[in-house]
């Protein structure tokens, strides 16, 4: 059982090396740092909070936004980053995800996958880009099958349709990707109460992540774990 | 306090395995001089990735017969993850065998799991007489993140290596000790408090 708390904004959410450690401290089972704005000013600001991050905890540390070329892992895998997520730059060029893995190994990348229903896929989810704003025309279901067969470690699943709503994981999105990847799959998106955690991993979801809730102090990961393993999970 | 040598061959995330190392106390110097690494109290040998891509770094800077003489001459070395595989024999990857350094026996291959990479944090199943893992909770976890693995076990055991495994699926080899030589298929630098225990364990043997 892993469970990863997501940075999405750095800006709102406090001093972000600051809160890793105090996460760490807390029992979380990894990091992840989400830059969605990725901007090239913002660049600079990640790899110094990637570097200083690596110095202070010891748990994995995961990082995304920008990420466009094999180069641009090698860097944030310098600053101290263990895993390195990509979303934007795959769906434009699918080769990428072959290149990374095949430079450093399928374990150094997430696949981030920013999904929502729409009627007109056959599966009934699309791909989205831009924090969920515009369609990518890609069927989600097999967007999945292909980044898994292409060399993707792990993928990152994003409801869009429950991020924010804290009304819960979405569960039938996560039984659809479990069924046709054998890659871990970590749920993201609707987490706000205690309970919602358990039933995404019996969905099929290996890992868990939240981001707001920790953040604003709604839940404490120590409770979130506590219920994982009432469930019959192992937890750390 | 024990100097340390954790070995630069261009592989993977070298700032983690300083800082584990260096929050044990010990001096950690990252280089890849073979003449440091070969008179350092201890040398740590990481690896991230593939295979045949670790031992085209290790052949690249010439470290094979460095590690080797270490060994054979009671000098500790601790191998990490990719870094623990390529002290096996060989490797398989992708159906392409790539010879190790043949300091341990046995070949490393694909997990034969369900879900690959193995991925998370396991328990392992202790090794009689294990200094490595000396002190350290029963139901400690460790974080683990690989698709290969070293599963010959016994032939491991008949060297007279002290095995610790952990199972995903099938039993692996979670960590080796041999001698002057120390394995683990998971990231101590990345397991919190259960491995600093495993590397304070390490440096407090140097």
């Amino acid at each position: 059982m892993v469970k990863g708390v997501n940075f999405v904004d750095l800006r709102d959410a406090g001093d972000p090396v600051e809160l890793a450690a105090a996460y760490d401290a807390a029992g979380a089972d990894e990091l992840t740092f989400l830059d969605v704005t990725a901007s090239s000013a913002g660049r600079g600001t990640m790899l110094d909070v990637v570097r200083r991050t690596a110095e202070s905890v010891f748990i994995p540390l995961t990082v995304g936004g920008g990420v466009r070329s094999v180069d641009d892992v090698d860097v944030l895998l310098r600053a101290g980053a263990d895993k390195v997520g990509v979303n934007t730059a795959a769906i434009a060029r699918p080769e990428l995800i072959s290149e990374i893995a095949q430079r450093f190994g399928n374990q150094v990348l997430v696949l981030s996958l920013d999904v929502r229903r729409a009627a007109g896929q056959p599966s009934g989810w699309e791909v989205t880009t831009h924090g969920g704003r515009r369609s990518a025309g890609l069927d989600a279901i097999e967007w999945a099958r292909t980044v898994a067969a292409l060399g993707a470690g792990e993928i990152l699943l994003n409801s869009m349709d429950a991020d924010g709503t804290k009304a819960g994981f979405d569960l039938d999105l996560i039984a659809a990707v479990r069924a046709v990847v054998d890659i871990p799959v970590i749920a993201s998106g609707g987490a706000g109460k205690v309970s919602h955690f358990a039933p995404a991993v019996a969905s099929g979801a290996d890992a868990v992540l939240a981001a707001s809730v920790f953040h604003f102090g709604d839940l404490t990961i120590g409770e979130v774990k506590e219920s994982l393993r009432e469930a019959g999970n192992p937890v750390r | 306090m024990p100097n340390v040598v954790v070995l630069d061959y261009g592989s993977g995330n070298l700032r983690s395995a300083e800082r584990a190392v260096a929050r044990t106390g010990a001096d950690v110097t990252v280089t890849s001089d073979l003449a440091l690494a070969a008179e350092a109290d201890g040398l740590v040998v990481p690896g991230v990735g593939a295979y045949a891509a670790c031992m085209a770094g290790i052949d690249e800077i010439q470290a094979g017969p460095m590690i080797a003489a270490r060994v054979a001459a009671g000098r500790p070395v601790l191998g990490i993850c990719v870094g623990m595989q390529i002290l096996f024999d060989s490797g398989v990857e992708h159906g392409v065998e790539t010879k190790g350094l043949g300091l341990l026996p046995g070949v490393v291959s694909k997990l034969a799991a369900r879900r690959i990479p193995h991925m998370g944090w396991n328990t392992v199943d202790v090794a009689d007489g294990s200094v490595l893992l000396d002190g350290l909770a029963p139901d400690a976890r460790f974080y683990f993140v690989h698709s290969y693995g070293a599963s010959d076990l016994d032939v491991l055991k008949e060297a007279g290596a002290k095995v610790t495994t952990a199972s995903h699926d099938e039993p692996f080899a979670a960590v080796v000790e041999h001698g002057a030589l120390s394995a683990a298929q998971f990231h101590p630098e990345k397991s919190a408090d259960a491995g600093y225990g495993l590397l304070r364990n390490w440096v407090a043997g140097l």
